[in-house]
C-alpha cells in the first residue's frame, strides 16, 4: 500500500573532523508528511542539504522515486521533483514577488539566449501560459496581492509563503521545508499549514524540519528524531508522545 | 561654428563607444552582479585584435592583414569573448571581491603583454594604420565623421535592444535570480556557472566590439588605452548611470565622458600652467569622488533599475 519515494542509505556528512550525519538510514512514504526533530545542532539542516543537492555526502546513497540521485545538484533535482525551503527564507529581494515565481519552471525556451532573443513568439506564449500558472499559486499561498512588490520588502512570514509557492513552480513530488513555522505570526502559519495539508491531499509528501514540538504532533505523522547526527527515534506521532526518553533528551522542551 | 559641430560629432562618437562597452559591463555586473575589474582588457583585447586583422602592414611587425573591417572587428568580438571564457572558467567560481581581484590582475598582464610584446602588439609606441570602413568612399572628412558617428550609434541601438530582450525576457530573469541569490537560484533548478559564465563571455564581447570599433575611429591603439582608468571611468558610468538599467547605462557614459572632457578642458583652459601638469591625477581624483559620491548618496543611479511593476 505504502511506497517509499525518498529513500536514504548510510548517509554521512563529515565537517573536518565534525561528523555531523552519522550513518543515516530511513524510507520517507509517499504522500506522508513526515516531521524531523531534534535539538540544534542534530544534523537536521546538513542532512536536508544533502538530500537537496546542495551539499555532497561524504558517503551513503539517496534514491529519489527508484532513481539513484546521489551527488547531483540541486538544480538537477528540481527538475526530478524535489524542492525545498530555506530555514531562513533566500528570497530574490530585487526582484518582485512575481518574477521570483516565474523564474522557477524548469526548461523554459526563453531561458537560454538563443530563446530570448530569436523565439520570441514562443517565449511569449510560454510566459502567458507561466504567468497564469503563477498568478494561481501566489492566490493559493495569499500573496496575490503582492505580486508586483519587490520581494524584499515582504514580511518574513510571508517570503515563508512565497518559498513554498517558488517550490510549486516545479509541480514537485516531494518538498523538504526548513523550519517553516519559525518566525511566522500564527494566522501566517495557519495558511502555510492549510496549504500544506491540502498539497499533501493533492499528493505531495512533505519532509519537515520543526522546533515546535506543538506543530510536529498536530500535522506531522510519522517523526524522525536526530540527536547528533543519527537517528534516535523513528515512529508514528503516537509512539512519539509515549516515548518519555525521546521528549526529555532530545527535544529538551515536554510537548 | 563647424568646429564646434566638429567636436561634438567626435564628443558623441567617443561617448557612444563607452557607453557599448558600459552595457556589457552592465549585463554582467547590474544583471549577474559579476564584479568586472578588469573592462580595459576585454575592450583592450577586442581593439588589439581588430588592429592586428584589419590594419595595414608595418614593415618588422607581425599583423596587418587588411582584412575587411567587419572580418577584423568579428576576429576582435571573438578574441575578447574567449579571452573572457577561459578566465571565466577559471575564476567565475570566485566570490564578487576575488573575481573583481583575478579580473584586476587579467587587465594589468594584458597591458603588461601590449608594452612588451613589440612584434605583436607595437610595444609602447602601439599600432597605428587603419583603412576605415568606406574611407575612400566618403572624402569629405566631416561627412566621414558623421558617417562613422551613425555606424557607431547604430551598433549601440542594436546592443542595446539585444541586451533588452535578454534581460526582459526568462533569460535575464534568472541571470537577477543568481545576482540576489545563487543557492536559492540553483535549488530552483537554475545552472548558475552556466549562466554566469555565459554573461560573462557575452559582455566582454560587447567590450570588444567597442574596442574594435575605437580603433577604426582613432586608426590607432596603444597600451595607455588598456590602462586601469578606463575600467574606473567604466564602473563610474555605470554607477552614476544606473545599474542594472540599460537607458542609464547609456545616459551615464554620456554624462561621465561630458564631464571627463569638460574637466580636462577646464583644467587645461582656467588652470594655472604649474597645475596643468597634473590634468591626469586631477582628474582621476575627480572620477573617483563622482563613484564614491555616487555609492554614498545614490547607489541606484540616476535611473535605477525597476522592480516589478511597469517593468514589462
Amino acid at each position: 500500500m505504502s511506497e517509499v519515494v525518498l529513500s536514504l542509505r548510510g548517509l554521512t556528512r563529515d565537517f573536518g573532523a565534525l561528523r555531523a550525519v552519522n550513518s543515516v538510514s530511513l524510507d520517507i512514504q509517499r504522500k506522508s508528511i513526515t516531521g524531523l526533530i531534534g535539538p540544534n545542532g542534530a544534523g537536521k539542516t546538513t542532512l536536508f542539504n544533502m538530500v537537496a543537492g546542495a551539499l555532497k555526502p561524504t558517503k551513503g546513497t539517496v534514491t529519489l522515486s527508484g532513481a539513484d540521485v546521489t551527488g547531483l545538484s540541486s538544480d538537477a533535482l528540481f527538475a526530478r521533483g524535489l524542492a525545498r525551503t530555506f530555514q531562513i527564507p533566500r528570497p530574490f529581494r530585487r526582484m518582485s514577488v512575481l518574477d521570483n515565481v516565474l523564474l522557477a519552471p524548469p526548461k523554459q525556451t526563453g531561458e537560454t539566449v538563443v530563446g530570448a532573443l530569436f523565439r520570441r513568439g514562443r517565449v511569449a506564449a510560454e510566459e502567458a501560459r507561466i504567468r497564469d500558472k503563477a498568478r494561481d499559486i501566489l492566490d493559493f499561498v495569499t500573496l496575490g496581492a503582492l505580486a508586483d512588490h519587490p520581494a524584499g520588502k515582504i514580511s518574513g512570514g510571508q517570503m515563508k509563503l512565497l518559498e513554498l509557492a517558488r517550490a510549486l513552480m516545479g509541480d514537485p513530488d516531494v518538498i523538504l521545508l526548513d523550519e517553516p513555522a519559525a518566525g511566522v505570526n500564527p494566522s501566517l502559519a495557519r495558511i502555510l499549514v492549510e496549504r500544506i495539508e491540502e498539497l499533501n491531499r493533492r499528493g505531495v509528501t512533505f519532509v519537515i524540519i520543526e522546533h515546535d514540538m506543538d506543530f510536529v504532533m498536530r500535522h506531522c505523522d510519522p517523526v524522525i528524531a536526530l540527536a547528533e547526527g543519527r537517528v534516535v527515534f523513528q515512529g508514528t506521532v503516537a509512539e512519539a508522545q509515549a516515548d518519555p526518553l525521546l521528549l526529555d533528551a532530545y527535544l529538551g522542551t515536554a510537548a | 561654428m563647424s568646429g564646434v559641430v566638429s567636436y561634438l560629432v567626435f564628443f558623441a562618437t567617443m561617448a557612444a563607444i563607452l557607453a557599448i562597452v558600459v552595457l556589457g559591463l552592465n549585463l554582467q555586473w547590474g544583471y549577474t552582479g559579476l564584479f568586472n575589474g578588469g573592462v580595459a582588457a576585454f575592450f583592450g583585447a577586442g581593439a588589439y585584435v581588430t588592429m592586428l586583422l584589419g590594419g595595414r602592414p608595418e614593415p618588422g611587425q607581425f599583423g596587418g592583414f587588411l582584412l575587411p573591417f567587419p572580418v577584423a572587428i568579428a576576429g576582435g568580438i571573438l578574441f575578447a569573448g574567449l579571452l573572457a571564457w577561459f578566465f571565466g572558467a577559471l575564476t567565475l567560481k570566485l566570490r564578487h571581491d576575488y573575481l573583481a581581484i583575478a579580473t584586476f590582475g587579467v587587465a594589468v598582464a594584458l597591458e603588461s603583454v601590449a608594452r612588451n610584446a613589440e612584434w605583436l602588439t607595437g610595444g609602447a609606441k602601439g599600432l597605428r594604420g587603419f583603412p576605415r570602413p568606406l574611407e575612400a568612399s566618403i572624402a569629405d572628412n566631416f561627412l566621414y565623421g558623421l558617417f562613422f558617428l551613425a555606424l557607431v550609434l547604430a551598433v549601440l541601438a542594436a546592443v542595446y535592444v539585444g541586451l533588452e530582450r535578454l534581460v526582459r525576457s526568462p533569460y535575464g530573469r534568472a541571470l537577477r535570480a543568481i545576482r540576489e541569490d545563487e543557492e536559492a537560484a540553483r535549488s530552483l533548478g537554475k545552472n548558475p556557472v552556466r549562466l554566469r559564465l555565459q554573461s560573462f563571455v557575452i559582455g566582454s564581447m560587447i567590450m570588444g566590439a567597442a574596442g574594435g570599433l575605437y580603433v577604426a575611429f582613432y586608426a590607432f591603439i596603444g597600451p595607455q588605452d588598456l590602462a586601469p582608468i578606463l575600467t574606473f571611468q567604466v564602473w563610474a558610468m555605470l554607477i552614476v548611470g544606473g545599474a542594472g538599467n540599460n537607458r542609464g547605462a547609456v545616459l551615464g557614459a554620456f554624462l561621465i565622458w561630458a564631464a571627463w572632457t569638460a574637466s580636462g578642458f577646464a583644467l587645461a583652459t582656467f588652470a594655472p600652467q604649474a597645475m596643468q601638469l597634473y590634468t591626469g591625477p586631477i582628474q582621476y581624483i575627480l572620477i573617483g569622488s563622482v563613484i564614491v559620491g555616487m555609492l554614498l548618496w545614490r547607489p541606484q543611479g540616476i535611473l535605477p533599475e525597476r522592480i516589478g511593476q511597469g517593468r514589462r
